[in-house]
């Protein structure tokens, strides 16, 4: 079945059996391995993305559920301002260790700093905690969300 | 560390500062890619160009503890280059040109510390070498600073970039006499330094196994029987081989690791998602004879009956630990224990191969792929020069990837299907009841004290997990457990409980179990001497002293152990055992492993008499004189503790029936969220004047009798087993 979809702003068309969930059909079909595989059964986060802004598990979405919608990954993520501010904390910070959760991570926080530029350390928590990391990088997870929160205020103010 | 590591050590470095023994630090990277003049190799790791941009190879893989980044930290401070220009690149499996490349044990600080900056530093000498001859001055009226030698009787300068042709063929100096930049003058090592890949990873452009991607590859999911040693007796895969996109199906046999007949099947497809769909249709019939009848319920209950008579075997006897106890002021006696427990990286294992004209090359997210690379060629009847391994980057090893498996596995698939790329990929579910497991364990302690609370005889008994007649990997007891020692009466003694578990190295392997029952069962013992855990640790330690734990192994510094223990109750304003107020409790726990010591103070709140909430953890370490790179050494503390909170505290238990691991996933197996990470992890190091050593794990073993000893200071209930649970 031919599908088609909006990737980072690119229109692409895949062919694929529709129950082939996003996940494999970015990194077997479209070359975009940066959306990575934890668990399969939604319960890590690794696979975090974005369909028409809103954060959905790809290991868990069939791509004819993604069929005429806008699809974000990390590779495309820093395009957005908010995007690009969390993707600079995190750089700023060095937030990741073996980086493997970090898109996942990365795209929650943008979805969580779009939604409500000024998250408390509750709800910081709260918004993340779908999101595993293996190798425990969540006390800089919490500083780069809250750093990325205070450049955007600075920025609305500028 | 022994002898033949040492030689093997001598041996790559003279090879690795022969230049031009290697172009590139990858076979397939032409030289000098990416920039437009030629670029030179001073020796196996430095490659500097006519930019004078300075690349700099790093050999060992890298899992999330910053190695990839630190090696080359310490080469880029001795050839005295700004960090600023220097680039990273990973070099390949070979550790006849590069030294030991291994990921564990803490390991890689020790070993490299000295060889790295003395590559570094005799590259620069090779650079001073030529300098001088085309200055036509002594080479020791010149200066280096930020990749630029000077000469200042003339005001010359010049970028290393002038030399480097030069260079390359001046004799390499002796390492031993090298000479070394006094510390002092150091400008690399101790500056926090962010990780080389870390610009990559946000862009999700880091490469790691499961990312590997090669022209015409296909994808393999695996089949492995459920039964730990079953082979296969039947299958019916025509149904399989039938549906859309399936190329082949392969079965398989390790045979090397785990040892002995541990069948699979492999479904070969244009997909991943495409094969491991296809599992539910091959009609595999497994033979499982003899080995249904291992269960968790069971191994606990021989575990019990075994504490209830003699040991099967002494261990350790010191002195007349019966005749001692018999006499003391005060008995205590407690019974511990820990489950199996899995490594749960994130990436699931995988492995990806290309066999052919005889020859196998190999991507592998691994700790150990030198050691991978020698096993595929054992399975596979191959010459070590057939077999090329490339080591990329991996979602976490934790001591997994210790033990290659799945190279050996892709091996097998990839030579069935010469000339086409096959990428190994594990579901989560096989990730997990497929693993190497810590070990369970399970202690009956006994302790006489005197009139001042001072340990006069310790007992211990120890079951443990066994195969073939001998404890299971890393289900061993180190005869000088703390405090062995420092106790006049000590009987450890040893029974076995037959598995076919198969077991490995997890993170502070042994002591993640040993810190957890011993330092719980020490906060019994002090508290019933009227004293607190840091109290009785500084009274039966005694004087500062370098005590040796046993033969060749390594030696426990009273002095060092208390600087930390002292440390982190100063940090934390420790006041002694304080009875619990409204569900609040401390707890501390030392423990000294992988060279280092460690002392953690964990500070808890329980609500609702049931809720564990982690406060604040506070860390002292002493890991001797420098720490290279701050800014990963606290991430590798803070990263440890949580990881030890959550084999205390998330529930983690590996339970197997009929012979097979029950756990799927990370809803019955947990790892710890964000919402249950404490809110501050405080780290401070004590320095002391010895060659640093590694932190991959020995901030993590502390933690855990830590928050057990704080529950009980909350709640007034020992907790005694693992994972940790208040109520019912």
């Amino acid at each position: 079945m031919a599908v088609q979809l909006t990737v980072n702003d690119a229109k692409r068309t895949v062919s694929a059996d529709p129950e082939k969930p996003l996940l494999w059909v970015l990194r077997e079909d479209l070359g975009l391995p940066g959306t990575k595989f934890g668990c399969g059964a939604g319960l890590c986060g690794a696979c975090t993305v974005m369909i028409d802004g809103k954060t959905v598990r790809a290991c868990m979405t069939p791509i004819s559920a993604a069929a005429g919608k806008h699809v974000t990954t990390i590779e495309h993520v820093a395009a957005t301002p908010v995007g690009k501010r969390v993707t600079e904390a995190w750089v700023e910070l060095d937030v990741p260790q073996c980086g493997y959760c970090q898109a996942g991570q990365i795209m929650s926080a943008t979805a969580l700093l779009t939604a409500q530029p000024k998250p408390d350390a509750a709800a910081i928590d709260a918004a993340m905690r779908g999101n595993l990391c293996r190798c425990a990088t969540y006390l800089r997870i919490r500083k780069a969300i809250q750093s990325a929160a205070n450049a955007g205020s600075e920025g609305a103010k500028a | 560390m022994s002898r033949s590591s040492t030689l093997n050590r001598r041996a790559f470095l003279t090879v690795a500062l022969a230049a031009g023994t290697a172009v590139t630090f990858t076979a397939d990277m032409a030289l000098a890619a990416g920039t437009k003049a030629k670029a030179v190799m001073l020796n196996a790791f430095i490659r500097i160009d006519a930019d004078n941009r300075v690349t700099i190879g790093s050999k060992n893989p890298e899992i999330g503890q910053g190695i990839r980044t630190m090696l080359p930290m310490l080469i880029a401070e001795e050839l005295d280059v700004d960090w600023s220009q220097v680039t990273i690149e990973p070099t390949l499996a070979n550790e006849a040109l590069y030294g030991p490349q291994s990921a564990g044990g803490s390991r890689s600080t020790p070993v490299n510390w000295m060889p790295m900056r003395q590559v570094g530093a005799a590259a620069r000498q090779m650079l001073l070498q030529a300098a001088a001859k085309a200055w036509s001055v002594e080479a020791a009226s010149l200066t280096t600073a930020s990749g630029q030698i000077h000469h200042k009787a003339s005001g010359r300068s010049a970028p290393y970039s002038a030399f480097i042709d030069q260079a390359a063929g001046q004799p390499s100096p002796s390492l031993a006499s090298v000479p070394l930049k006094a510390a002092s003058d150091f400008k690399i090592i101790g500056r926090p330094t962010p990780g080389v890949d870390t610009p990559a990873v946000v862009k999700g452009k880091a490469v790691f196994g499961i990312d590997v991607s090669l022209p015409g590859m296909v994808y393999a999911a695996i089949e492995l029987c459920p039964v730990f040693g079953g082979t296969l007796a039947s299958m019916d895969e025509a149904a399989t081989k039938a549906l859309p996109g399936i190329i082949a199906i392969v079965p398989l046999n390790s045979g090397i690791n785990p040892t002995g007949p541990n069948d699979a099947v492999a479904i070969v497809a244009n997909s991943w998602w495409t094969a491991n769909k296809a599992r539910q249709t091959l009609k595999a019939q497994w033979k499982t004879d003899g080995l249904t009848g291992f269960s968790t319920a069971g191994y606990e209950q021989a575990a019990a009956a075994l504490h209830k008579g003699a040991a099967q075997k002494d261990l350790v006897k010191i002195g007349d630990a019966s005749g001692a106890m018999a006499s003391a002021a005060k008995t205590v006696s407690a019974r511990y224990s820990y489950p199996f427990i899995a490594h749960a990286t994130l990436e699931p294992q995988n492995c990806t191969a290309l066999f052919s004209d005889g020859k196998i090359e190999i991507w592998a997210p691994s700790q150990t792929p030198a050691s991978g690379g020698k096993m595929v060629g054992q399975t596979l009847g191959l010459a070590p020069d057939a077999i090329t391994v490339h080591i990329t980057k991996a979602g976490g090893g934790f001591g997994r990837r210790l033990m290659n498996d799945y190279m050996v596995q892709v091996a097998q698939i990839a030579k069935a299907l010469p000339g086409r790329p096959v990428k190994l990929i594990y579901n989560r579910a096989d990730d997990m009841q497929h693993g190497f497991y810590r070990p369970a364990g399970w202690h009956q302690f006994e302790a006489g004290l005197d009139a001042n609370g001072a340990i006069v005889a310790l007992k211990d008994h120890f079951v443990t997990p066994s195969d073939k007649g001998f404890p299971v990997r890393a289900g061993d007891m180190n005869p000088a457990e703390f405090p062995a020692k420092f106790v006049a009466n000590v009987m450890f003694s040893q029974s076995m409980v037959p598995t076919n578990m198969p077991t490995g190295y997890l993170r502070a392997p042994t002591s993640n179990a040993m810190a957890f029952v011993f330092q719980g069962f020490l906060d019994e013992v002090a508290e019933a001497g009227g004293l607190d855990l840091p109290e009785l640790m500084r009274r039966t330690m005694g004087a500062a002293r370098a005590v040796p734990l046993y033969e060749r192994g390594p030696v426990f510094d009273t002095g060092r152990a208390r600087a930390v223990i002292d440390k982190v109750c100063a940090m934390a304003g420790w006041t002694g055992r304080t009875k619990g107020a409204e569900g609040k409790g401390r707890g501390f726990g030392f423990y000294f492993s992988h060279s280092g010591y460690f002392a953690e103070i964990v500070d808890i709140t329980v609500t609702q008499g049931t809720r564990i909430k982690v406060e604040k953890v506070y860390v002292a370490g002493d890991i001797g004189s420098h720490i290279i790179n701050p800014m990963h050494a606290e991430q590798q503390v803070q990263g440890a503790i949580i990881d030890g909170l959550a084999q205390a505290i998330a529930g983690q238990k590996i339970q197997q029936v009929d012979g097979a691991v029950t756990q799927k996933n990370f809803g019955d197996f947990p790892l710890l969220r964000i919402d249950a990470a404490p809110a501050q992890i405080e780290v401070a190091f004590v320095k002391t004047d010895v060659p640093p050593t590694g932190l991959g794990e020995p901030a993590l073993p502390p933690v855990i009798p830590a928050l057990a000893n704080a529950i009980y200071a909350a709640t007034g209930k020992r907790l005694r087993d693992l994972p940790l649970r208040l109520g019912a």
